[in-house]
Parts: structure tokens; sequence; C-alpha cells
């Protein structure tokens, strides 16, 4: 049943062996520069991020972070006056090209936003309209996925039996995790996040990083943190970014334990200016 | 399970690892010396380069752990755990040194019947074994418990030493040997030491009290 909704919503399954076996990286960014107006936000960035692992985007306030996030869903696309320089790839293909579907991009490219934002609807609702939107009609098939999809963001157990009710009643970290669940319920390859926890409490924070180590396991995550601790839990590869350049991107241990910049080094300890 | 309590569980499983591979080589050290087997004292040896890796992989993850923040017991946890592995390491070093000794000592005749080496070294691994249990059944009493019997070790360290003094005096040829011997007895007699070290430290873990030099906890 699986392969059909998969089918109804044109999205390639990733087959384990396929996926892994194409070794080289899912996104790629080369030597992309971003303009908001004259201002250079974004200056020649490189950046290569593999499948299926977390990478954490950190660095102070303004440094294009959250810039460089949107750009792999082109949500930067809705803001006046942006133009860019140099290439996006995911999957080895510009997603800046002509031939782009945008809407189809943003389902393979999910995004969890740093206030959950659900919709006014049920629970049951929030996850239901993205997949009717994406045609998949069957009752039972969309009760099967919002499920699962529940159950893999880790508040199955605390909705099942309010499925009906507002999620405007959830708790924060409950709405965040909604929101999750919304996104992987249509199954994209990526997901991107800006700064999810940062409005939730710590055990609410708790939840959500050990939800993101699980998602790791079938999905590629992109995470804007302001929290240097959490990117060091949650995160494989850590890319720190200072006034629109890419300072250092290795290894989270690394950066974490051992930067090769001293700028990294001030700003994860917390010395930095 | 969260993810990070696996790595913290992870981390607790290398101590053992660690523990029971230190205690396998002491055991090993002593047998090699009574039953004057060099076989046996050369695989010590040879062993110890598994701790010394386990040390460092401890404080590798250790260290990995840390640089996530934990608070409250995990902090302490970490810390301690760096320090058990230290001591657990210097076990193994001794154990070693052991069994050196047991090598120099089988180019000569045997000087005398081992009798307080072997209760040396069961007392201090005795301790080391209450010390680590301690650790994993978060037992803070049994922990302290270990503390005084460290002074039972001493005690004896010193009684071999005052007798194989009489012999060196009585008889100088024996003097290689006793030197050998009396560098054992005190290898033993360290190892009870790191048993204590250990014990502290699970006191400071699950009581967070420092009970390091502040006599506390050695009266018996």
């Amino acid at each position: 049943m699986a392969e059909i909704i998969l089918q109804k919503l044109s999205v390639t399954p990733p087959t384990a062996g396929e996926t892994k076996s194409a070794a080289g990286p899912l996104i790629e960014v080369d030597n992309l520069s971003l303009f908001y107006g004259p201002t250079k936000a974004l200056k020649s960035i490189n950046l290569q991020i593999g499948e299926r692992v977390v990478t954490a985007l950190i660095g102070p306030s303004g440094c294009g972070k959250s810039t460089l996030l949107r750009c792999f869903n082109r949500m930067n696309d809705l803001i006046d006056g942006v133009r860019i320089e140099g290439a996006t790839r995911i999957g080895g293909h510009d997603i800046y090209s002509s031939q782009v579907d945008v809407i189809e991009l943003r389902k393979r490219v999910g995004m969890v936003f740093q206030k959950s934002n659900p919709f006014p609807k049920s629970i049951y609702d929030n996850i239901a309209y993205g997949l009717r939107l994406h045609g998949v009609k069957a009752k039972s098939d969309v009760d099967a996925i919002v499920e699962r999809s529940l159950r893999s963001a880790a508040l199955w157990d605390e909705v099942k039996d309010r499925l009906r009710e507002s999620a405007l009643g959830l708790s924060g970290g409950q709405q965040q995790r909604l929101c999750i669940a919304r996104a992987i319920a249509i199954k994209p390859e990526i997901i991107l996040m800006d700064e999810p926890a940062s409005a939730l409490d710590p055990i609410a924070t708790a939840k959500i990083e050990d939800l993101i180590l699980e998602l790791k396991k079938d999905f590629t995550i992109v995470i804007v943190t302001h929290n240097m601790q959490q990117a060091a839990r949650i995160s494989d590869f850590t890319a720190f970014f200072y006034l629109g350049e890419l300072i250092e991107f290795d290894s989270t241990r690394k950066v974490f334990t051992n930067p090769a910049k001293k700028q990294t080094e001030d700003y994860v300890t917390g010395r930095f200016g | 399970m969260t993810h990070f309590e696996q790595e913290i569980a992870a981390l607790k499983e290398m101590l053992l690892t660690m523990a029971s591979k230190a205690e396998t080589a002491v055991n090993k050290a002593i047998k090699a010396l009574v039953d004057r087997n060099d076989d046996l004292a050369l695989a010590v040896k040879e062993e110890d380069n598994a701790l010394d890796t386990l040390e460092i992989e401890v404080d590798e993850s250790a260290i990995a752990l840390l640089s996530k923040a934990p608070l409250a017991s995990d902090l302490r946890l970490i810390t301690v755990a760096m320090r058990i592995s230290h001591d657990l390491e210097r076990v193994g070093d001794e154990a070693t040194t052991i069994a050196r000794r047991s090598l120099e000592l089988g180019q000569e005749p045997q000087l005398k019947p081992y009798i307080d080496i072997p209760r040396m070294a069961k007392m201090a691994l005795e301790m080391l074994s209450d010390a680590l249990e301690a650790f994993v059944h978060r037992n803070p009493e049994k922990a302290r418990a270990v503390i005084p019997r460290d002074k039972e070790v001493d005690a004896l360290n010193k009684q071999l030493h005052r007798e194989l003094s009489s012999y060196m005096i009585e008889k100088p040829t024996t003097i290689t040997r006793c030197l050998n011997l009396m560098v054992i007895s005190k290898s033993l007699e360290r190892i009870a030491d790191h048993a204590t070290n250990v014990a502290e430290e699970v006191v400071y873990l699950y009581e967070a009290k420092d009970i390091r030099h502040t006599g506390k906890g050695k009266e018996s």
C-alpha cells in the first residue's frame, strides 16, 4: 500500500541500496551568493551535505544561516529584491533552473519553523490537508499516513484519542511535533528546520532533539540553531557562518572539540566579539 | 531510552569492559607468579594494550559527551568515568609490572612460598570489584565500605616489606628476589589505592560529595 500512496504523491521512495550507494552529496551549494537588494547576505558559499545526516548551521544573528536554509526550498523567492548567483543542486539537479516546479521542490524539501504554525484545524486535518492536496483521497490511506506520521513524530500516543480536536489546544512542544508530522507526511527527502526548539522548555526541546535523531534514519535534516549544545547533541556536521561567510564546516565533534578556526572556537564557547 | 542515555550507557559499558580486563590482568599476573608460568606473564604484558586503547576511547567519548552540555548526575558521571578509566588503566599497568617481575623471579629458585602476595591480590581485587559493583548498582554505601579496607592492604604490604628486609639482611644473595617481591607487593598496594579512588569517585557520583583527602570514610 505504501507504494500506491507514494505513487499518488509522485514521490520516489528512497530505496535503501540505491540512495546510499549514490554516495555523492544530496545537497551541493556551489559558489552561492545571495543579495537582498544591494546587500550581499551570502558570500560565495560552498557546501556539500550528505544524505541522512543532520547538519547544523550556526552563527550569530544576521550571519546568513537562515538565508541559506531558505535557499534549499526557494523560500527566498517570496522576498522582493532577492538575487542569487551560483548554484544549489539537490540530487544533482539545479533547483534554481527554470524547469523546476517550486511546489514539487517544496514537497521534496519540507520545512519546520521556529514558531509552531499548525492550521486552525483538527490534529487529524493538519496532516490530512496536505495529503489531500497532493492527491491522497482514500480515507483508509489518509488514516494510515496520519497515524504513521504522528508515530514518527513521537506524538501518536499523546493525541490518538483526540485527533478531531483543534491542534491549537496542544502544548507548544506538541504543536511543533505536529508540524514535524505534517512535514514528514508527504515524505520529503529533506527537512529544513529553523530553530525548531528555541521557543520550547527543556523537556519539549529534549523530545524534539530525540525526534530529530530518529528522523535522520529516513530523512536528511538541515537545522538552524542558536543553541550550541543542541548542535553538538543532534548534528553530525556543523557549519559556522559569520557575516555571510562560511567560516568552518566539519564534523560536529571536530567543530566542538577542536575547531580549525579561532573565530569558530570563540563563537561556540561564547567568547565572541 | 533517549539517544543521550544510550551514549551514556555505552560509556558505562566501556568502563565495565575495562574493569573486567584489568581484573583479569591482575589475576593472570599473580597466577604467573605463583605458578612460575612465563608464558602467562608475557601474555599479561601484551594484553595491556587493550586497556590503554580503551582508556583513550573512554576519554574521547567523554569529551564528545561533555560538548553536549550534560548537567547534574550526567555531568558527574562523565567526569567520574574519565577518572575511573584512568584508575583502571593504572591497575593494568600494575599487572604488567607484576608480570615483568614474575619473569625475573622465574630466573631464580623460588625464595619462599607465596602466601601474603596472593592474599593481598585477592583483597585488592575484591575492593576493586566491590567499588565497581557499587558503581553499577548505584550503591554509594557499598562504595564507602571499600575505603577503610585499603588500610588492611597497606598493613600487609608493610609486613611483607619487613619480612623481606630480614631475608636480605640474613642472606644478601636473596636481595634481587626480595626487591622483585617488594615491587610486586607495592603494586598490589597501589591496586588497592586505585580501588579506593574508584570507590571515592562512586560516592561523588551518587551523592555529589567529594570525600577525597578528607579522611572521611577511612576510619573502619
